[in-house]
């Protein structure tokens, strides 16, 4: 029997001071136990001297400093992980709440998981087809990558994330995607819209669910997306399987965050967040990938809103300096009405040398890749002077790229969220937009590959 | 030694209590798991205690043990090829140990303690020696011969020395010193990483350290023994030019830093080094490269020391007589370590929550490098050349860790965004990038390479410029408010942005581009220049001149192969002639 104590001394916000104790271990679960007897959980923030220092993971409403109980547990936060768990729906501690039966575990391992060691990693060079031609064609996203989708308040970013979990296909393989869906603070209607989706096209029987709500206790999303990493940890490296995990919307994990380092008085780093923010988002992301010792993989998208779409923001700006590139929204190919609305010129994928040409995808990609940004760069800022001078001041050529830019938008990005386009439907339709320049501006495409397929 | 107990755990720092005998900057053991740990406060009898491993689990009364010795680095043959974590524990090894993740408490040995090495004497019995002298060699693997050199501030007389087939520990000799005392000799020596290891005087460095970069080498060199530093937004592409140098530097040895930076990155290293050949010995790279991986998701406190744990390797490489390059990725991360670590130590903090001793901590680093002569009777110059990253938040350069950077650096590679979109890369800007070295290293280019290097450069740099100001004009009145001159300098401009500065890291013949190609590359495009503005001169008009298909050749020749591109740059230079005498005929 585990010691109750009953000395709370204090409770400020998510926080809780408790007196007296003794044997209690840094990160250690605690239990406490309400005057009318249920149960919440909390974590060990600091040991000091015979005080810790707790932080709560649910509200703090109805505790009471003189009838509440605690008892530590003598480990960490922990879920029970299982081959079951696909098809199944839990809140954002970890616990069931789709009615279903109780989950057997198979296992049962710590949150927090441990950092993989560089030299063990197997280096992500799969290429994964999500049918979009702005992600296969110029970002492309390969198998273990964390590519996170920085989008802005009334973007469709659930659309794209819900359309790449539908096509994402290795190629040559029918192997589909385990989904691992964490909801972080998003509201009812999102998380309706993702999970109608998933039933709606069967992937329900291959996800699983973590929904922490915008209701729910702001302090519960700083487990949720642990909860959610440690399930796909056991899916991939025990499983096998290859696994897909989104995550929405890191913003409101972040703001859990601020609340709790400001609750402690820490100085804060930039906009108030802490300045441990860089670490603490790396021990996230960085469990995506592939390691050795086994056939699975962690193919992470982390959703999260730019507030006032401002990509110098620290929760981009740190998630940016982590991940393996962004895909990032444009408001403004939004409103011209072309869906996904890519920005293409700011988006990137780190991984995609390895991911791409000859065997992976065809070896013209990376050649008419370049060629492409290129020309969509030079033709955006002919477009800008023409706002300027009219056209009349442009030069012929200049002429062909602005036009080139606004058939790249009209029919590269904007193919809407139900067309799944093959990789090579999405080079081909590349080459036919480049036509619209003359061949001498090809001059990213080496010349073997521009003879073969000009 | 010290025996503590724990009072407080917060994050990655412990107090303990009963500490009194206990040095600062010792490293102790801390709990039932051995964690490692260094002292870097003492109050009283308690001891604050940077913990390098995750600290859940301990808890008060858990005990904390001196080792009495500061937090030290191995240094000897079984280095080179090895990826550390930040204070020197083997990853390979401990991959082998433990599995595919780094469980806590693991402790192995820096350097094989199995493996034999040929150690050939080349100094004899009776010797009188000190420090930094040299006992021997060992060849460390086909491109590498390690000096074994006698520990600075270490002297005596050399009682017995053997050659022959020995593991790190064994000894294979002994020194006798003044005092008649005698001590074994090993091949491997320790050095506390926080204390720069000694050297006799610094030189002023006058030699630059060739990268096969243009924008490098050509626009903003750095020299052995100098410091740079590159500043850029996430996406610009730090990385790759970070990659780059350790890859294509005529350095002897490479260090290579990921501090707080993708796991990814370092496997690329990993696997991607060993697979490419060195230009100068024909091995692979891997062969003379050193990596330290403390990667973001490693624990934070490590991360604070590997940019020591790299630097204190370097200077013993470097005190052999060696070039050696240190590139740190990147430097932001470990400020941001520095700085966890501070709130945690409840220090009053300076700007954005960083420590008020940030900028001396960063001078202090980069003050290691230099261009030396080296310790021991023997005249040695080691060069050691620090290159580290910085990763400003939103790519703002006005912020703490980038402003106290470039106080300290000589060159500035300044990454720029906008550039980086139009996928012109390597995206140094042109414009605000420095490097304080160019002067002193253009005899040397002029010596070694074409005794019109830096006329060449200051041209092309004032043609950058022009293009400029010429752009602001372009954007009010358009292009024909331009002369045909003026024009002719945009065209121009464009080519050395395009078929000059950038380079592609992914083609084979061109992402190593020796010097005298660089030079060549752009005499031809300046040629180009010449006979352009004589044609329009003689009346050709610039849409011709801009037309011409000599351009699209000029713009490929970059990637011909480096062994047979001269012969293709006469040929375009006589194209540039021959098209563009026949506009001036045709008009």
């Amino acid at each position: 029997m585990k010691r109750e104590y009953r000395t709370i001394e204090e409770v400020a916000g998510p926080l809780m001071l408790v007196r007296d104790v003794d044997g209690v271990k840094y990160d250690e679960l605690g239990e406490i136990i309400m005057p009318d007897g249920s149960v919440r959980r909390c974590r060990v923030l600091e040991v000091n001297g015979s005080d810790v220092l707790v932080q709560l993971f649910e509200s703090s409403a109805g505790l009471n400093l003189e009838y509440s109980k605690v008892r530590f547990t003598g480990h960490g936060v922990e879920l029970p992980v299982s081959r079951e768990m696909l098809g199944r729906v839990f809140n954002g501690m970890g616990e069931p709440i789709d009615g279903g039966a109780k989950l057997i575990p198979e296992a049962v391992r710590d949150i927090n998981g441990t950092p993989i060691n560089p030299a063990s990693r197997k280096y992500p060079s799969e290429f994964i087809q999500t049918g979009v031609s702005t992600i296969d064609g110029l970002n492309t996203l390969v198998r273990g990558q964390k590519l996170p989708i920085f989008s802005g308040s009334g973007l469709p970013h659930a659309n794209l994330a819900a359309q790449i979990a539908r096509q994402a296909k290795v190629r040559g393989t029918d192997e589909k995607f385990a989904v691992v869906f964490a909801a972080i603070g998003i509201t009812f209607e999102e998380a309706d819209f993702f999970i109608s989706d998933f039933k709606k096209t069967g992937a329900i029987d291959r996800t699983v669910l973590f929904i922490n709500l915008a209701s729910d206790a702001a302090i519960e999303r700083i487990s949720t997306p642990r909860m959610a990493l440690t399930a796909a940890e056991y899916l991939a490296f025990d499983c096998n399987m290859h696994v897909l995990v989104i995550m929405t919307d890191i913003t409101n994990y972040a703001e859990a965050l601020r609340e709790v380092s400001a609750a402690r008085k820490e100085v804060p780093g930039r906009r108030g967040y802490p300045g441990y923010l860089y670490t603490d988002l790396a021990t996230m992301y960085e469990r995506a990938g592939r390691r050795e010792g086994s056939d699975g993989s962690i193919t992470m998208i982390p959703i999260l809103t730019m507030p006032e779409d401002d990509k110098t923001h620290p929760i981009p700006d740190l998630t940016g300096y982590i991940t393996e590139g962004q895909i990032i929204l444009s408001r403004e190919i939004y409103r011209k009405g072309y869906l996904p609305p890519v920005d293409v010129l700011p988006s990137l994928s780190r991984l995609k040398d390895k991911g791409i040409g000859e065997g992976r995808t065809r070896e013209d990609h990376s050649g008419t890749m370049n060629q492409l940004f290129a020309a969509y760069a030079r033709g955006k800022e002919a477009k800008e002077l023409m706002v300027v001078l009219g056209e009349s001041a442009l030069t012929p050529i200049e002429r062909l790229y602005a036009k080139f830019s606004d058939e790249f938008e009209k029919r590269y990005v904007g193919q809407g969220f139900y067309e799944d386009r093959t990789i090579e439907e999405t080079l081909d339709l590349g080459w036919e937009l480049l036509h619209i320049l003359p061949k001498s501006e090809m001059k990213r495409i080496k010349p073997a590959i521009l003879e073969k397929y000009w | 030694m010290t025996e503590g107990k724990i009072v407080k755990v917060s994050g990655p720092l412990v107090i303990a209590e009963g500490m009194r005998e206990a040095n600062m900057f010792d490293v102790v053991r801390v709990g039932e798991a051995n964690l490692i740990g260094e002292i870097i406060e003492m109050h009283g009898d308690r001891a604050s205690i940077q913990v390098y491993e995750e600290t859940a689990g301990l808890g008060r009364g858990d005990r904390v043990v001196s080792t009495g010795a500061p937090l030290s680095v191995e240094l000897g043959p079984g280095m080179m090829e090895n990826i550390y974590d930040g204070i020197q524990r083997p990853l390979i090894a401990i991959k082998n140990a433990v599995g595919p993740n780094i469980t806590r408490g693991v402790d192995l040995p820096a350097l094989d303690r199995e493996k034999k090495w040929y150690f050939e004497a080349t100094a004899k019995k009776g010797d009188r020696v000190t420090g930094g002298d040299v006992y021997g060699t060992v060849k460390e693997n086909e491109v590498v011969t390690l000096k074994i050199m006698v520990p600075p501030g270490v002297s005596g007389r050399i009682e017995e020395l053997l050659s022959g087939y020995y593991t790190v520990t064994d000894v294979i000799g002994t020194l006798s010193h003044d005092d008649g005392t005698t001590s074994d000799i090993t091949l491997m020596q320790k050095w506390p990483v926080r204390r720069a290891r000694p050297y006799k005087e610094k030189l002023p460095p006058n030699e630059p350290l060739i990268t096969g970069q243009r924008n490098v080498d050509s626009m903003f060199p750095v020299a052995k023994g100098g410091t740079a530093c590159i500043p850029g937004p996430f996406g610009s592409g730090k990385t790759v030019v970070q990659h780059q140098l350790a890859k294509w530097s005529d350095a002897d040895f490479v260090i290579y830093i990921g501090c707080g930076e993708r796991g990814n990155e370092m496997t690329d290293v990993l696997l991607e080094f060993p697979e490419i050949a060195d230009p100068k010995t024909g091995f692979s790279l891997m062969k003379r490269t050193v990596l330290i991986a403390n990667t973001s998701d490693m624990p934070v406190a490590a991360r604070e020391a590997s940019v020591y744990t790299g630097i204190t390797i370097a200077e013993y490489l470097r005190d052999m007589g060696c070039s050696v390059a240190v590139i740190a990725d990147s430097t932001s991360r470990w400020a941001e370590a520095l700085r966890e670590m501070s709130g945690r130590l409840e220090e009053m903090p300076g700007e954005e929550g960083y420590p008020a001793y940030l900028t001396s901590r960063l001078a202090q680093f980069y003050e290691r490098a230099g261009m030396v002569r080296c310790i021991g009777g023997e005249e040695k110059v080691g060069a050691l050349t620090a290159i580290g990253a910085v990763s400003p938040p939103g790519g703002d350069i006005s912020e703490p860790v980038s402003q106290a950077t470039l106080r300290i650096v000589k060159v500035f590679w300044g990454l720029d965004s906008s550039l980086a979109y139009k996928r012109h890369f390597p995206a140094i800007n042109w414009l605000n990038s420095y490097s304080l070295y160019k002067d002193r290293l253009a005899p040397w280019f002029e010596k070694n390479v074409a005794g019109d290097w830096m006329s060449q450069i200051t041209e092309a740099m004032k043609i950058l410029s022009e293009e400029a100001s010429l752009d602001e004009i372009v954007k009010l009145v358009g292009i024909d408010a331009l002369s045909d001159t003026d024009r002719l300098t945009l065209e121009v401009a464009q080519s050395i942005r395009e078929d000059f500065l950038q380079q592609d890291a992914m083609s084979n013949d061109d992402s190593f581009c020796p010097p005298e190609k660089q030079h060549d590359l752009l005499a031809l495009i300046l040629y180009f220049k010449e006979a352009a503005s004589r044609a329009i001169e003689a009346g050709a008009p610039i849409e011709e001149i801009s037309q011409l298909p000599v351009r699209e050749r000029i713009g490929r020749a970059k990637s011909v192969p480096t062994a047979e591109y001269k012969e293709e740059y006469a040929k375009i230079r006589a194209a540039v002639d021959a098209e563009t005498s026949s506009a001036v005929k045709r008009s």
